[in-house]
């Protein structure tokens, strides 16, 4: 057996001092020569635990396999048959958690780079196969139509898988373009918007329909749906509510939510405003609060509209952050500054309602709680005043309750959750499938996708049954 | 793509246009509110649904004037598009019998009471409308009022036309000959329904407004429109628009309004260059 490659092949990145001022993608993907690098060093081991920790079980090896010989459609081929969602999972996807902590190599420290040769082979089809040259064969119709409610990761699994297999599938969506957190959440500068729609076409060309502009719960409700030839429909409509922390001078102006924040840089583009309509405001000293990937995607987003300096303030310590090892680091090296083991206790104003500063406790790490964490702690008398202009909560997020209120039947928890069968996505309401954050509260991209994957064949096999 | 049926000027600087939207025509209820967008560059900006028709599959919306995506819109007229109509939303106006209900509009607002005042009315109420405007060229709907109410005020700030003066100095009238209000609905600029509430804290008649804080989505997903209400910070867009107007902390309201001020100048100067339009 040859001997083992431990020498991963790095992703070339934008210089840290110049990706902070630009929105303009920070990780620019390997060459050709580099991603047959890097799948050469796949040792394509018979027991394919990579696939096992991949959420959609992708056929890793054998993708792999076809890059290293430079098959680049056979390649595409089998990543898509899979994945509807190849270029978005190779970015966003947590692999360090999932199929690169399973790969074998992972023990010696040096797992294949799955997730960037994933974003190799799915950037090479953008690139290389026009869409024509690239047909699915059309299953036979089976006669059914399934309703799907949102267009994030998991809305747009379930349609793909449901299409792929003779249903017919219209997705609603209530904002003016699909694709939900990935469209209006997750920055450009991680996942380009261009590659967002590539994905969703693909989806649409599976001869899915897509109704945009469509509140589900206000403009038709889900027992509307089913009444009105829907044989089942799948929920995957997120959670988007946004929490906040109820302390005082939370609604002074210049206090966002991450999401308000994010959709209004990502959606609606206000880092070209004015050439796009929406406004968004640049601070000068901005703190976001929070330790996750929507409060790594805050800051960074604030630094490049122009902010002087950008604070990330988190409760507990950097051990404790929910972010990806890799965002935190990305931040830290574009200069946003972490004040871990503070919590803001008020937020001070001006006359004109604009924030002004942030009173904030030192906290200390207690006794573990009930998530497994050291709970943190407040040290009493230690509060301390840091300036700020601008203040982007990012604590998390809960599903909407629209759905939940005008649905009868469907079961949810004090959470807000719907409750869902974990293998099948199956609700405890009659012909309704639920996946993704709805269900789970905010988690990832690649989670929805396997719940939208999941729910996807137990329809089917309702549909058939 | 929406198509643009009809457009009214209804005067100088207040539009309405007819928008083709059967599915939301189908579900539309009084109090409730679109979000448009005008194209791919455009914002996300709430106007209330100032009528519907579901036969002919459309909604009528009334906007003014303000900012650049007004300003746009007026640029617009029949058989063009708008790229972006999504709703009903928001919560329906609360109709049941309350007994006499005053139905106040000013500005814009004189469009979005009216179906207000016509469910009002159409759930056993009396129902007094009082509109008012700064001179009676900025005045509309007059006909539209009077058919949907039992009695109609008009008020002009200048006395051009009906009696002088504002909504709050007729409400007064009403209650001091004797009628018995039960109920005021204010919409309009948010002085206007501020000066309504303070009016009628004192004499304890319950007053309903209609907030109108800046806005993204819509759909309660971004929490722009916060609006404190009882001291509890609700989201416009999904737990009204339609508040207690005793419980509202307006100068908040008032003061979040502005927040994107000097934005706003900047988008329509440079918005105004670009068309040749004389500053």
């Amino acid at each position: 057996m040859a001997k083992l490659n431990l020498n991963r092949v790095e992703m070339p990145r934008q210089d840290p001092k110049l990706r902070g001022r630009n929105f303009n993608e920070v990780a620019l993907g390997y060459s050709l020569d580099q991603a047959k690098e890097e799948a050469s060093r796949c040792i394509q081991c018979p027991k394919r635990n990579c696939v096992d920790g991949c959420p959609v079980n992708v056929d890793i090896p054998d993708f792999i396999k076809a890059l290293r010989d430079g098959d680049m459609p056979e390649a595409v081929r089998i990543l898509k048959s899979t994945n509807a969602l190849p270029g978005i999972c190779g970015r966003v996807c947590p692999q360090e958690t999932q199929c690169e902590s399973t790969c074998s190599l992972a023990k010696k420290g040096a797992p294949i780079a799955i997730g960037r040769l994933e974003r190799f082979v799915a950037d090479w089809e953008r690139a290389n196969m026009p869409k024509a040259s690239s047909p699915s064969p059309k299953p036979a119709p089976s006669g059914k139509k399934v309703a799907v409610v949102g267009s994030g990761p998991a809305g747009l699994t379930a349609a793909a898988d449901l299409a792929k297999l003779g249903h017919g599938v219209t997705i609603f969506e209530a904002l003016h373009v699909a694709g939900g957190v990935l469209m209006y959440g997750i920055p450009e500068f991680r996942l380009p918007k261009v590659i967002v729609q590539a994905e969703v076409d693909y989806v649409a060309s599976l001869g899915v329909k897509i109704e945009l502009d469509s509140v589900v719960g206000k403009l038709v409700t889900i027992d509307e749906l089913l009444s009105n030839g829907y044989h089942a429909v799948f929920l995957g409509t997120g959670a988007g509510l946004p929490m906040f922390m109820n302390i005082p001078g939370e609604n002074l102006n210049g206090i966002y939510s991450a999401n308000e924040f994010l959709t209004r840089v990502n959606l609606m583009k206000a880092y070209r405003f004015p050439e796009y309509d929406t406004p968004v405001k640049i601070g000068k000293r901005v703190a976001v609060i929070g330790g996750g990937n929507v409060a790594m995607d805050s800051a960074r987003c604030a630094l490049r509209l122009g902010a002087k300096i950008v604070y990330i303030v988190y409760r507990r310590s950097e051990a404790e952050m929910p972010a990806r090892r890799e965002e935190a680091e990305n931040a830290q090296e574009e200069g946003i500054q972490f004040k871990l083991l503070t919590n803001p206790k008020q937020f001070l104003g001006n006359e004109q309602n604009w924030v002004v500063g942030m009173e904030c406790y030192e906290m200390e790490l207690g006794e573990p709680d009930e998530s497994g964490r050291p709970r943190p702690v407040v040290k009493p008398g230690s509060e301390f005043v840091i300036d700020v202009d601008e203040v982007v909560v990012a604590l998390g997020t809960t599903p909407n309750p629209l759905i939940a209120s005008t649905t009868p039947g469907l079961e949810t928890t004090k959470r807000g959750t719907v409750v869902a069968d974990e293998a099948t996505g199956k609700t405890k309401k009659d012909k309704v499938w639920a996946g993704g954050d709805i269900v789970t509260g905010a988690a990832t991209v690649i989670s929805a996708m396997g719940a939208g994957k999941a729910a996807a064949a137990d329809i089917d096999k309702f549909l058939r049954g | 793509m929406y198509k643009i049926l009809l457009r009214q000027d209804l005067v100088p600087n207040i539009h309405l246009f007819k928008v083709e939207a059967p599915a939301v025509a189908e579900k539309a209820q009084p109090g409730q509110f679109v979000v448009i967008r005008i194209d791919e560059r455009g914002e996300r900006i709430p106007l209330t649904i100032a009528d519907w028709d579901e036969k002919e599959g459309s909604v009528s919306i009334v906007f003014m004037e303000v900012g650049t995506t007004t300003r746009r819109l007026t640029l617009l007229k029949a058989g063009d598009y708008i790229a972006n109509l999504v709703g009903p939303l928001g919560l329906p106006s609360h109709t049941e019998k309350f007994g006499t209900v005053v139905c106040a509009g000013g500005c814009y607002g004189i469009a979005s009471i009216m179906p207000i005042a016509r469910a009002m009315r159409q759930a056993g109420n009396k129902v007094i409308s009082v509109i008012e405007a700064r001179s009676k060229y900025l005045l509309f709907w007059e006909d539209e009022l009077r058919r949907v109410s039992d009695q109609l005020i008009v008020t002009t700030g200048d006395g051009s036309y009906g009696a002088k003066g504002w909504v709050t100095e007729q409400l007064k009238e009403i209650i001091d000959a004797g009628d018995k209000v039960d109920l005021v609905v204010a919409v309009g600029c948010t002085y206007m329904m501020k000066l309504c509430a303070e009016m009628t804290r004192p004499l304890g008649i319950k007053t309903i407004v209609h907030l109108n804080p800046i806005m993204v989505d819509g759909t309660g997903m971004c929490g722009c429109c916060r609006v404190e209400v009882g001291g509890k910070t609700k989201f416009a867009c999904v737990d009204g628009p339609e508040f207690d107007g005793h419980q509202v902390d307006w100068e908040l309201l008032l003061a979040r309004q502005t927040a994107y001020l000097d934005d706003e100048i900047r988008s329509l100067s440079e918005w105004e260059c670009q068309v040749g339009i004389e500053g």
